[in-house]
């Protein structure tokens, strides 16, 4: 494997401050799950407790018209980020009407 | 009385260390101030206050409940951008230990006087430099006065080295307890501290809590990352030893006064010379004159440049001696050496085959009276070694009931 | 469903709907999987908003946040050690003060400054510091993510660890039936400072938590919030059910959300209907070892609580146990 290169210690800014804020967002942490949430849209309610409750902010809002089976009309949609989502199950419990199920994830 | 030197006006006040120290505070507008009452400290606080309380310092004033928060807080104001300052002494510092390290580690350029006093146990709130020798490793940049005239234009300096971006590290200035910080000297104050403001302009535009630029301080550095950023450290340093001469020379331009790294007297083709530090120069330089007025080839310095350690500036100003004898005033437990300072000389000559012989005295433990005489018994004992040929192996504890030296 | 509902109309988020969507706290950190702590912090953010300074003590979410060169804080953050979150926070309003006065930044722009600490730099390590901020008056929300143990350092007993608690240095045996103290009272400790606000959270009523850290921000001087976390590594629970769990203490009293705000005390979340502790302990391999006594210990000792901030509050806010 190719030795990773890291800046010298006068390309590092004093003090071991970081810059960028919010960086940790390019450390993916979804490969820690070993189970997957997956969101029915069709049975979601938008109750936004699987947002609230989220340690990861794995959840974000897609606001694009979302119309269920039974003619339920929503403005939003809440989407899993698979990059941050651990797998920890909270939003799996916490969903009051069972809309998120929890499968193996498959490597 | 007003002396005129140069353009700045000044006016001649009898003045502690402690008292020149705040008087410096307030001329260098320090924004944040947080100390801890501890002898032989206090004035210098107490004197802040009163000028904070009569509105002749514009700065918040943080009364903590201890040393270990004094400097947390000043480390905290310091990360916000202010200007910050405390002060200690002895157990004090001890106390701030683990945020000595926090606060160079993290680059923040606090200022920190220290009325040098010794450690307990047993207790002595008395002077000598086991406080100080112990910060040693802590990466600030460490000038030791030896006036109160040198406290107040240090502050000033401290002030200029640890805010530019070359160097941003802390600083202690630190000078003898009692025997300096409560003795009054004549001191020489700028009337209006406008070119002591203009001289050290505050240096707002670094790394700081901005909400408008959001940074993390304070990180975890892994293996992978950690050692570059100590190395940061040692290169900031040593840009630290320049600038610390340069900002001397700059102060001694506007205001007429100067210190170098390394005060000397009586040189002049000395075949001793004794190299010591803080207050206790002044008597040492006394007896040095007497006995050079004997006809005694003897010459004696003192070091105001701690860390960085001046090395360069020590062989040129010891490397013509025949024998250099370093009267330190705290002790390294358990070395054969351990006399901090002696340490450090021998390891700046070692290897060069025109070193003088370097000898190790520790004097001034928990404020044993050191007179001229103590200096003269000394002097005399060191032309014997230098007759002898050859310097002691271990340090020689001058004074303790029951030691002697042959 | 749970019996126990929150009381007051909160004054600042009423509905879900109404907390922002902007996460101040990004993703990517390193806090376990299920850990109650990133939920506390993400709200807190939300409601604190970006002109907020944050301290933080040395803990679980500062060394899981900050490792070189990541950093989940969208928000300027300082961290120096265990024990001085306070003092350093101190320094940081102190600056704030003057500068502002000096014109160095903007006087008219408000800026939060809010410490972040565990029960380790909270109860123990850091109660010197904390004692002296709040003595001292600076305007520095305090608040403290409970998970009643070191769990950073691989879960010591601290002095928030609950009677009969397992945890490495209280191990259950022969001798000693696990942690042998009760947990300090760090929220009424703080209380008699005579600070502006004082309250207890949990991140299972988020609406009654954002409106305390609201509230905390927004009174003139020091404010605390003492926050239950429940830790899935620490407390030996899958960590699905971090939330379940956090709920269950309101609903057995063993945790009341409650609020001192200036001389006004009340219950902000009332449980009609109490389940008993059992409910709450079997949950969590920390306390598989007790006995029935243990168990019925534990509920006696939360009897007498409730029973104690019943009358505080002049009426029956939590009720009584019911199978």
């Amino acid at each position: 494997m190719a030795e990773e290169k890291l800046p010298a210690w006068n390309e590092l800014p004093p003090g071991a401050v970081i810059l960028e804020p919010g960086s940790s967002e390019k450390r993916y942490t979804g490969d820690w799950r070993i189970f997957r949430p997956v969101l029915n849209q069709d049975k979601c309610i938008r109750c936004l407790l699987c947002w609230v409750y989220c340690p990861d902010d794995a959840f974000y809002f897609e606001d694009e018209p979302y119309v269920t089976s039974k003619g339920r009309k929503y403005k939003f949609s809440l989407k899993i980020n698979y990059d941050h989502c651990k797998g920890c199950g909270i939003c799996v419990e916490e969903c009051p009407v069972n809309a998120i199920d929890f499968v193996e994830e498959v490597k | 009385m007003a002396v005129e030197t140069k353009e700045v006006k000044w006016k001649r006040l009898p003045l502690s260390s402690n008292y020149a120290i705040a008087y410096a505070v307030k001329d260098v507008d320090v924004d944040v101030v947080s100390a801890y009452p501890i002898t032989p400290q206090t004035t210098v606080v107490e004197k802040i206050s009163e000028f904070i309380a009569n509105g002749e310092l514009d700065a918040e004033m943080i009364h903590v409940e201890s040393e270990h928060s004094a400097l947390s807080a000043a480390v905290g104001a310091s990360a916000t951008g202010a200007r910050a300052f405390t002060a200690t002494a002895s157990q004090g510092l001890e106390l701030m230990h683990e945020i000595l390290h926090i606060a160079s580690g993290l680059r923040m350029p606090v200022v920190m006087s220290v009325a040098t006093r010794a450690l307990s146990a047993p207790i002595s709130i008395w002077n000598d430099y086991s406080d100080l020798m112990n910060a040693r490793d802590a990466s600030w940049v460490t000038l030791i006065a030896g006036s109160a005239q040198e406290a107040y234009d240090s502050i000033i300096q401290a002030y200029r080295i640890a805010e530019s971006p070359e160097v941003m590290l802390p600083v202690i200035v630190a000078y003898d307890g009692y025997i300096m910080s409560h003795t009054y000297e004549p001191v020489l104050v700028p009337e209006d501290n406008t070119v002591v403001r203009e001289f050290a302009p505050k240096n707002f535009n670094r790394f700081r809590l901005d909400v408008d630029r959001p940074m993390t301080f304070g990180t975890i550095a892994d293996p992978k990352w950690y050692y570059e950023f100590k190395y940061q450290q040692v290169v900031a340093m040593r840009n630290a030893y320049k600038k610390v001469k340069e900002v001397d020379e700059e102060y001694r331009e506007v205001f007429g006064r100067g210190y170098g790294v390394i005060e000397t007297c009586c040189l002049e083709d000395a075949d001793i010379v004794l190299l010591t530090y803080g207050g206790i120069y002044g008597t040492f330089k006394e007896a040095i004159e007497k006995l050079r007025e004997n006809g005694k080839k003897v010459g004696v310095a003192r070091l105001r440049l701690w860390r960085p350690f001046p090395a360069e500036d020590i062989v040129k100003t010891l490397g013509g001696a025949k024998l250099v004898v370093v009267a330190d005033r705290a002790i390294s437990y358990g070395a054969r050496i351990s006399g901090p300072v002696a340490l450090e000389v021998m390891s700046t000559f070692y290897g060069d085959p025109d070193a003088p012989m370097i000898m190790s005295v520790i004097v001034g433990i928990g404020q044993r009276t050191v007179t001229e005489n103590t200096v003269a018994e000394i002097v005399d004992y060191s032309f014997r070694v230098l007759e002898r040929g050859k310097a002691p192996r271990e340090t020689l504890y001058w004074g303790v009931r029951g030691v002697s030296y042959e | 469903m749970s019996s126990a509902q929150v009381k007051k109309k909160p004054k600042y988020f009423k509905t879900l709907p109404q907390i922002p969507r902007t996460e101040l706290f990004a993703p990517g950190h390193g806090l376990c999987a299920g850990c109650t702590a990133g939920t506390i912090v993400r709200h807190l953010l939300k409601a604190a908003g970006p002109n907020t300074i944050l301290v933080e003590a040395t803990g679980c979410v500062e060394v899981s946040t900050t490792l070189y060169p990541y950093t989940s804080w969208r928000i300027p953050w300082l961290h120096l050690a265990f024990e001085n979150a306070s003092a350093a926070a101190s320094g940081v309003e102190a600056a704030i003060k003057v500068l502002k006065r000096k014109g160095y930044i903007d006087p008219d722009k408000p800026i939060n400054i809010v410490v972040l600490g565990g029960d380790g730099g909270t109860y123990d390590i850091g109660f010197q510091s904390l004692s002296g901020m709040l003595e001292r008056g600076h305007k520095v929300m305090y608040v403290l993510y409970d998970n009643e143990a070191y769990m950073n350092t691989g879960i010591q007993r601290s002095g928030s660890t609950p009677k009969y608690a397992w945890t490495t240095t209280t191990p259950a045996g022969k001798v000693w039936p696990g942690n042998l103290r009760n947990k300090k009272p760090i929220a009424e400790i703080v209380a008699a400072h005579r600070i502006p606000y004082v309250a207890t959270a949990n991140p299972a009523y988020p609406l009654d938590m954002l409106n305390k850290f609201k509230r905390g921000l927004e009174v003139e001087g020091p404010s605390f919030i003492h926050v239950i976390q429940p830790c899935p590594t620490g407390w030996r629970f899958d960590p699905r059910y971090g939330i379940k769990i956090a709920r269950l203490a309101t609903e057995t009293g063993m945790w009341i959300n409650w609020e001192l705000d200036h001389d006004e005390f009340d219950v902000t979340v009332p449980v009609k209907r109490r389940k008993p502790v059992r409910e709450y302990l079997k949950m969590q391999g920390r306390f598989k070892h007790l006995t029935e006594e243990q168990i019925q210990e534990i509920q006696r000792m939360v009897d007498e609580e409730v029973a104690r901030i019943n009358k505080l509050v002049g009426r029956e806010v939590i009720g009584p146990v019911e199978e």
